[in-house]
């Protein structure tokens, strides 16, 4: 470690850097972290621009929009919305929100931008793997989007790409080309996943700066290695799923395929089953929803302890629940497949295994809830996102002992309900995380300059509000037995009462929408003309903020701070409890050695 | 309504810009030395606004039970599915419960410990005996509620041959449904794709002896309390035969079979009285009433007038008609079931003409 901390000091910052080598093929962690954040901010526009287009279909099905003719084209013709360019839409939206926008945008962005700057490294173990990382998903991102423009539409097998139906072209039109440049497209995501991952975790387990034992991390960093870990265990098995599907789609194999008549015509597939395809991909899937959903966990920890100036609560608990979240969630899969077909005995384990993971998750919540708890809450932007993002877990995760339990999960299974429980728990939840991850570290990726708070709260409360409107009803239209993925529910006339409960979700949708053009707007003045923060705004005891506000190669201009302590020093008295340790100072850093009027906790 | 809820939205809205405004005014005052960081002044406001956005939530609660409670599923037309209902009572209560507690101490602790520059925080990193009770209370309830799911679930699926249930295959493809009952033998006859050709539309082995007896339909009849056991089958992509007033729901595969089993326990006719279907269905032709004079003022056809019946549903994305795949479901007496089925014609009798 501390021979590659002095080959970084010793060479210095001489090399001149082009623009090329500075802003596009850069191989300095905080340009590629930024890279990561534009890239996925851009490509989640465009997933919630998709999911307004299907809004306005499902609140308006006998309405006829021309904004429908701009955007779609010949798939809607006479502004009527074609119902296989529908199904492309939330194909694509899931697509990109859980893998572009909340796997490369939230984890790429904040473990590539934390991990060096917390543990006390220079940069990342591979700087060059690191860049390679990003220029992979940028070339998915490309390949994605490009799938839009093919001739007979992107992708619309769902998210979840189930074969048949993703593997016969004859099937639906999206089946055809979009479907494979949708697998192409995957296949070098989960590349740059892979690369981006290993980096992480030998990054974490090798160049942590003196005295950053493993138990005097954030929290942040624990979250990111073990989210790096299932993805490098769980990602591989949704490449090879990728791979049989193409083979199964162009090379005539059966993997997936037996005893089809479609179009007329029996195809020679037999012996296949679409069933392995469920298990190989929600062996990703479910790890998938951690990935997720375990970076901002992290974020929100470090920043809900930086604004309630007060230590996390229950620290090494919090280490014990995301290990345990991660172990667990490699063996849940199967509450994915309840009715699938399988074994009702697997369906009983697997039940066993989804319920036991509420328990860390409530462990974590409480945690967080005691963390407020005679707090001096900081109502920062930042802080008020992850007290949403709390909320949101907690309304989210709850549903989800309805839907993990079996037989509760017959009559749920993929009706709205669905929908509306995972959006609250993983999309929402890791969307403020999110949010609270760029409200906080701004002034790290940007030099300094901190974003408009007002125009953060305004962002928070319309979101807030939105999020809950858009997301409650919905679990009443899916109870009410509404399944998902209907192009319209009034074409029969049993779900013609949830027509008004469809334009509410919709409008609280477009208000909600509306509410992120405060952040994208903040987010782009702020870069230029934000105000200066100083070197550390929050005041917090994280590393980071002792690195140089100016970019610079290597992140700190002199040596690298050696670590005393753990990293929730706030608020912490003195031997008599005149003061704090510190005196008239809240929070001490972690680069400050122990000092004489203070008590050594063991955490 | 829903006008109501919009205008609701754009109140708070307006309120929440209001008080944003008044934030701006006031953070100008001239000690602020550093605006975009939370004053004493941010704190307070935004420690309001949560106490305020707990009882929204308690709203938008309370008011989606008053508005749409009538939209929820009516009571379990099956057997098993009055457990299920139990079960999901029972969790939805703790949920409810645990949710409505949890969300009141997050944002009231938000509330009451907003910061200002002259409180302190307490410096409280950990307690084994309250992280213990927090661990340990979600154990003793989730496994209360995994035990109660798995024995309701293991009576649903495990399906007691000996009962000698009625054997009705649900065949599924792009996009509609076929049921094949299984004739007086009460065995369906072997079938594969391969063998689709012409009337014999669901691949049925002609030459089975099995198969003889056994009857095509689209419309599925099913007679009260007795056990019917589902076998599914698909012809082209996964299917899901979804029947949400039974509670069941089992994917149909290609190149297998599954099935699901459950014992009807009302008749269409007796589930057209029942009182929540009555103010359902009176509901949805008021729609429809509204719609027609909309129509006919375009001169275009009206809509029928909607009467219930039961439904399966495809609810596994299947492709363009996904949304518009379902077959009626009639229960009826036993008598007048065996009075339809007698109508209906065998295989034999189908592929001789």
């Amino acid at each position: 470690m501390s021979e590659h901390a002095n080959n970084h000091d010793d060479h210095g910052h001489h090399h001149k850097e082009t623009f090329v080598t500075k802003y596009i093929f850069s191989q300095d962690h905080k340009m590629i972290s930024k890279q990561y954040l534009i890239t996925g901010l851009f490509m989640g526009i465009i997933g919630i621009a998709m999911s307004l287009l299907f809004r306005l279909q499902l609140a308006w099905p006998d309405h006829q929009f021309t904004i429908y003719e701009i955007f779609l084209g010949k798939w809607a013709e006479n502004g009527v919305m074609d119902p296989n360019v529908y199904l492309s839409l939330v194909t694509i939206h899931g697509t990109i929100m859980v893998f572009f926008v909340l796997t490369a945008g939230l984890s790429g962005t904040f473990s590539n931008l934390l991990i060096p700057l917390q543990i006390g490294a220079r940069d990342m173990a591979s700087g060059f793997l690191n860049m390679v990382s990003y220029w992979l998903f940028f070339l998915s991102s490309v390949i994605m989007v490009l799938s839009l423009f093919v001739e007979a539409g992107p992708a619309a097998a769902g998210w979840t790409i189930y074969p048949p139906l993703s593997a016969l072209p004859q099937a639906m039109p999206g089946s055809g080309a979009g479907m494979t440049l949708w697998l192409v497209s995957m296949a070098i995501f989960i590349a740059s996943s892979l690369l981006g991952s290993l980096n992480y975790i030998v990054t974490v387990l090798n160049l942590r700066t003196k005295g950053m034992s493993m138990t005097r991390l954030p929290l942040t960093i624990w979250c990111f290695f073990l989210t790096a870990i299932i993805g490098v265990v769980s990602f591989p098995v949704l490449l090879s799923a990728a791979l049989m599907l193409i083979m199964d789609r162009s090379f005539g194999t059966s993997f997936f395929l037996s005893d089809i008549y479609i179009a007329g015509e029996v195809l020679h597939n037999q012996g296949g089953s679409p069933v392995l395809f469920e298990h190989l991909f929600w062996f990703l899937g479910h790890p998938e929803v951690y990935i997720v959903i375990l970076p901002a966990m992290g974020l929100v920890s470090e920043i809900m302890a930086t604004n309630a100036r007060k230590p996390i609560f229950g620290y090494r608990a919090m280490i014990v629940s995301v290990l345990a979240i991660a172990f667990l969630s490699t063996i849940v899969w199967g509450h994915h497949m309840f009715i699938s077909g399988m074994n009702p005995f697997l369906g009983s384990v697997f039940t066993f295994t989804t319920l036991l993971i509420a328990i860390p998750s409530a462990v974590k919540a409480f945690n967080w809830i005691t963390t407020l708890w005679k707090g001096n809450l900081k109502m920062n932007p930042a802080m008020l996102f992850s007290i949403g993002f709390v909320s949101t877990f907690i309304s989210g995760g709850l549903t989800g002992i309805i839907l993990g339990d079996s037989a509760l999960d017959i009559n749920v299974h993929d009706t709205m309900f669905v929908v509306a429980h995972f959006h609250l728990v993983m999309g929402i939840s890791a969307l403020y995380g999110l949010f609270a991850g760029v409200y906080h570290w701004f002034p790290k990726m940007f030099e300094g300059r901190l974003l408009n708070k007002k125009l953060g709260y305004i962002h928070f409360w319309i979101t807030a509000i939105g999020a809950y409107g858009v997301f409650f009803p919905m679990h009443f239209i899916g109870m009410a037995g509404l399944p998902r993925r209907y192009y319209t529910n009034t074409n029969f006339p049993y779900f013609d009462d949830l027509l008004e409960i469809n334009v509410v979700i919709s409008v609280f949708a477009f208000i909600t929408a509306a509410g992120q053009l405060f952040f994208l707007y903040n987010f782009i003045h702020s870069m230029f003309y934000g105000k200066m923060g100083g070197k550390n705004p929050w005041d917090s005891t994280t590393l980071e903020w002792t690195a140089e506000v100016k970019h610079i190669h290597g992140n700190w201009d002199g040596p690298i701070p050696e670590v005393h302590r753990w990293s929730y020093d706030y608020s912490k008295l003195n031997k008599d409890n005149s003061d704090y340790v510190l005196p008239g100072q809240d929070y001490i850093p972690q680069h400050i050695p122990l000092q004489d009027n203070e008590d050594e906790l063991k955490h | 309504m829903t006008a109501f809820l919009i205008i609701l939205v754009i109140i708070l809205f307006g309120v929440a810009v209001w008080q944003m405004n008044k934030v701006f005014q006031l953070s100008k005052s001239p000690k602020s030395e550093n605006s975009e960081i939370a004053s004493n002044n941010d704190n307070n406001i935004q420690g309001y606004l949560m106490l305020a956005f707990v009882f929204f939530l308690y709203g938008i609660l309370a008011y989606c039970f008053w508005e749409w409670g009538d939209v929820l599923l009516p009571v379990s037309a099956s057997e098993h599915g009055v457990e299920i209902d139990q079960l999901m009572l029972t969790s939805m209560i703790l949920i409810f419960l645990v949710g409505i507690f949890t969300q009141w101490l997050l944002h009231y602790f938000a509330f009451v410990y907003r910061g200002s520059k002259e409180k302190k925080a307490l410096f409280y990193a950990e307690n084994h005996r309250l992280e213990f009770i927090w661990t340990i209370i979600p154990v003793f309830v989730l496994a209360g509620l995994i035990i109660y799911g798995l024995f309701t679930w293991s009576d649903i699926m495990y399906v007691d041959e000996d009962e000698d249930p009625l054997v009705v295959e649900l065949y599924a493809y792009q996009f509609d449904w076929r049921a094949r009952y299984a004739g007086n033998d009460n065995t369906l006859g072997e079938a594969n794709v391969r063998l689709i050709e012409g009337v014999n539309q669901l691949g049925v082995d002609t030459s089975d002896p099995n198969a003889q007896d056994d009857k095509v339909v689209n419309e599925l009849h099913l007679p009260l309390g007795r056990k019917v056991l589902f076998k599914m089958r698909s012809q082209d992509v996964l299917h899901s035969a979804y029947m949400p007033h039974f509670r069941a729901q089992m994917n149909c595969v290609p190149g297998m079979i599954t099935q699901f089993a459950f014992t009807p326990s009302i008749t269409t006719d007796d589930m057209r009285m029942n009182d929540d279907v009555i103010e359902k269905v009176e509901h949805i032709n008021q729609i429809r009433t509204e719609k027609n004079i909309d129509l006919l003022a375009k001169g275009e056809e009206v809509l029928e007038m909607y009467e219930f019946d039961y439904l399966l549903l495809c609810n596994k994305i299947c492709g363009s008609n996904h949304f518009n795949m379902q077959m009626k479901i009639i229960v009826e007496s036993e008598e007048d079931y065996n009075t339809w089925l007698a109508e209906q014609a065998t295989i034999a009798e189908t592929i001789k003409k």
